[in-house]
């Protein structure tokens, strides 16, 4: 399991990286795109929508089943991975770079404090996999 | 087969899809690998290379005996009195009411001597319906506990089949034909036939000897890009060529009218079970269809999603996905009949969104 150390996640198993004092980026781990197996779609919010930390901002389809999306963080979505519509595998391929999802500004960093580093992370997959 | 009915079962190559790291699902009580490297992989290499899928899941129904014909023309809807020995044809079992029982391939291996094969999940349902419909005329004996099948799918199969198969003239086995050969030391039956819209060919066999033949075919295969393919791709493959699975698009309360598949009903052929209802319902007109359609609207179209167009529920997605190999979201829903032609437009209700979409004529894939 790829959990890289510089980000922060959640136990929907998705991804947050600090971009810059007020971005950050979103995506879902190598572990959830596992899980899933091959993707086929992702319907994510338009530029300039408000997503909320711990709601649902979007779905996720893989061949077999639909999950839904929560966002780790709180605030507008400054950008939208457009390759994601039409190379959906890019999730597959590259879940913490190319297969990115969603950049999400900011007004408030210490929300990022409520999220599990990559040890914790780990621990918690671990866990749940053994359920 | 191993295990009780309430234990999973397992066919023969279960140990071969462990050593190839597959993921493995419930498939109507089988334990089955649904993918090995990953559905789109897998159904990527089918289309350009060739692919070897377990199908020991399915069943073999022998019918045998000196009225084997006759029993065979009571419970199937093609005309078998057609098929000459070493021939294969695609019909469905029908129960009174003209619902599809099942959608099975007849092989005629003699004059008094066939075999139906089925789907997995409806083994002992068809071998009591054919055996309660034949009349006691005909011996039947379900069979699928002694044999395995392997398909072997993709542009590569005839060379890769060249490789390991003796005692068989391959060149001259046209679509929908069967010979007797060898591979290895093991006698098989080789059926130029599949379920994915390849060339490519089903093996069938003594169930022990499944393991040797699959690496075998492996071993030939290596130099072609043959991987071992899943349920996954199967399903995806399938779809693709608008084939119908069964539990999604047919079942026993749809009739093969409705599911467009009146092409493999013999009207002609006399008494079949499911003949009469079949019949009346032609009269009367068919009140829906099983249709193809493609997502305009981004968005995958999945089994139970609800139709939807002027205003209302016409019909529901029997299956639904997006194809690897054109790009597009595609489906098969059966729809009130008016909104059935090539063309029509209407809305796919997918999680509260109603998306539209367009009937189209399938396949949705063509070399």
């Amino acid at each position: 399991m790829n959990c890289p150390e510089d980000l922060k996640y959640t136990k929907e198993h998705e991804w947050a990286r600090v971009e810059s004092e007020n971005e950050v980026k979103v995506g879902i781990t190598d572990y959830a795109q596992q899980e899933l197996g091959d993707i086929v779609f992702v319907e994510l919010p338009e530029e300039g929508a408000e997503v909320t930390q711990g709601e649902v901002f979007g779905s996720i389809e893989s061949v077999k089943a639909v999950s839904d999306l929560y966002s780790p963080v709180t605030g507008k979505v400054s950008a939208v991975n457009g390759r994601i519509a039409d190379e959906p595998e890019l999730v597959n391929s590259d879940p913490y770079g190319e297969g990115w999802l969603l950049s999400v500004e900011i007004d408030d960093k210490s929300q990022l404090d409520s999220l599990l580093d990559a040890s914790a992370y780990i621990s918690y997959v671990e866990e749940e996999k053994k359920e | 087969m191993s295990g009780s009915a309430e234990s999973p079962k397992r066919t023969p190559l279960y140990p071969v899809h462990l050593k190839y790291n597959a993921k493995i699902i419930d498939f109507h009580g089988w334990e089955m690998p649904v993918y090995y490297t990953g559905i789109r992989d897998e159904h990527l290499t089918v289309r350009s290379k060739a692919g070897i899928f377990d199908v020991s899941h399915m069943g073999y129904v022998s019918v045998s005996g000196k009225n084997a014909l006759d029993a065979v023309q009571k419970v199937f809807t093609a005309d078998a009195t057609k098929m000459k020995n070493g021939v294969v044809s695609y019909g469905l079992l029908c129960n009174e009411k003209g619902g599809i029982v099942d959608d099975v391939t007849l092989f005629k291996i003699g004059e008094e001597s066939y075999f139906f094969c089925v789907n997995a999940s409806n083994v002992e349902k068809d071998y009591e319906w054919i055996k309660k419909n034949s009349g006691d005329i005909a011996e039947t004996k379900n069979e699928s506990t002694e044999k395995g099948i392997i398909a072997l799918q993709g542009p590569m199969a005839d060379e890769i089949l060249a490789k390991v198969a003796e005692d068989a003239d391959l060149k001259s086995l046209r679509f929908f034909h069967f010979t007797e050969g060898k591979i290895g030391n093991d006698n098989v039956i080789i059926s130029r036939t599949g379920y994915t819209g390849e060339k490519g060919f089903e093996f069938f066999f003594q169930r022990n000897r499944a393991e040797t033949i699959w690496n075998l075919l492996m071993e030939a295969g290596k130099e072609y890009g043959l991987k071992p393919a899943g349920l996954g791709a199967r399903d995806t493959l399938r779809l693709e060529m608008k084939y119908t699975l069964y539990g999604n698009d047919i079942d026993d309360s749809i009739t093969p009218l409705e599911a467009c598949l009146e092409r493999y009903v013999d009207f002609d052929k006399g008494f079949f079970v499911g003949r009469d209802a079949l019949l009346k319902q032609k009269e009367e007109g068919i009140p829906r269809r099983l249709v193809g359609f493609k997502m305009i609207d981004a968005g995958i179209p999945r089994q139970g999603y609800e139709i939807i167009a002027d205003g209302n529920i016409i019909g529901k997605v029997t299956s639904g996905n997006k194809s690897f190999s054109t790009g597009d979201s595609i489906g098969m829903a059966l729809v009130k009949t008016e909104y059935s032609s090539i063309g029509t437009s209407f809305f796919v209700s997918i999680r509260g969104k109603n998306l539209k979409a367009e009937v189209v004529k399938t396949p949705f894939y063509k070399k």
